[in-house]
């Protein structure tokens, strides 16, 4: 099944969208992406584990989380709801934080919009990074091997650099 | 004293090193604690690899933050292409637990 995805950056206004398309009904996917128990069973990029230690789905709400790596590497995130219209609409700041639950600043603002039509489900979300460096940190933890994948990167960037 | 890019990538921990702050700038201390040895050491190699003109540092309030120095735009777009797979990799994921919870209420 062709499934839209569609992914922007707006490098000056620092903001990501992303739209993505599911089959199935608006409920169950807004319960997929609020849910820690679905959650925790998408969101890891493998061969990461995520694991929810808690999830307080209201405005002001927190959910505290690791991405666990086989080796049993942790890497802890925060998330705070700011604002909840059910089936709708979400938006959470995310940070980066220690295993005692304290963040490192500054974060990166995600808006979650839900919509139905034709049995299949759109969502689309924008993240607003106050630095898309910041960016960096999240995208390493999807590194799918560690720090083998920023090795192959950083042999480009060796490469480029020697080509100067 | 200006060194060789090859003497600077040569060492194991010099190429963990830029590893660590090509994903985000550093401090001195945040790169130590990724290694088993001692603090000297980490400046000694800092200070090589500054010398072979692959760190930048940078002062953020009382904090000296290193990062790699190369074309920021251009490894801005390297890490955010890496940020769409992943995105698209969980997505991916989802499709298959939304599939399984379907069949599982059917």
């Amino acid at each position: 099944m062709n499934l839209l995805f569609d992914f922007t950056v707006d490098k000056a206004a620092k903001t990501v969208f992303i739209t993505r398309e599911f089959d199935a009904d608006l409920s169950l996917v807004w319960d997929a992406f609020t849910k820690a128990e679905i959650l925790d069973q998408w969101v890891a990029p493998k061969p990461w584990i995520s694991k929810t230690k808690f999830m307080d789905f209201k405005v002001g709400g927190r959910r505290f989380y690791a991405m666990v790596s086989p080796e049993g590497q942790e890497r802890w995130a925060i998330q705070k709801y700011t604002s909840i219209s059910p089936k709708t609409n979400f938006k959470m700041f995310n940070a980066f934080a220690d295993k005692d639950e304290n963040p490192e600043l500054p974060g990166s603002d995600w808006d979650y919009t839900f919509s139905e039509q034709n049995e299949k489900t759109t969502v689309r979300i924008t993240i607003y990074n106050e630095s898309l460096a910041r960016m960096e940190k999240m995208i390493e933890m999807g590194f799918t091997e560690g720090f083998k994948m920023s090795m192959n990167n950083l042999e480009n960037l060796l490469a480029s650099l020697s080509q100067k | 004293m200006r060194r060789d890019i090859f003497q600077a990538i040569a060492d194991p921990t010099r190429r963990a090193i830029l590893v660590l702050v090509a994903v985000q700038a550093m401090t001195p201390n945040a790169i130590a604690e990724h290694f088993d040895i001692t603090r000297q050491s980490i400046s000694r190699h800092l200070r090589i690899l500054s010398e072979c003109d692959l760190l930048a540092q940078k002062q953020e309030g009382r904090e000296i933050f290193y990062e790699l120095k190369i074309d920021k735009m251009k490894e801005i777009d390297t890490w955010l292409d890496q940020f769409r797979k992943i995105m698209q990799e969980s997505f991916k994921r989802l499709d298959e637990v939304l599939y399984t919870i379907k069949n599982k209420k059917k």
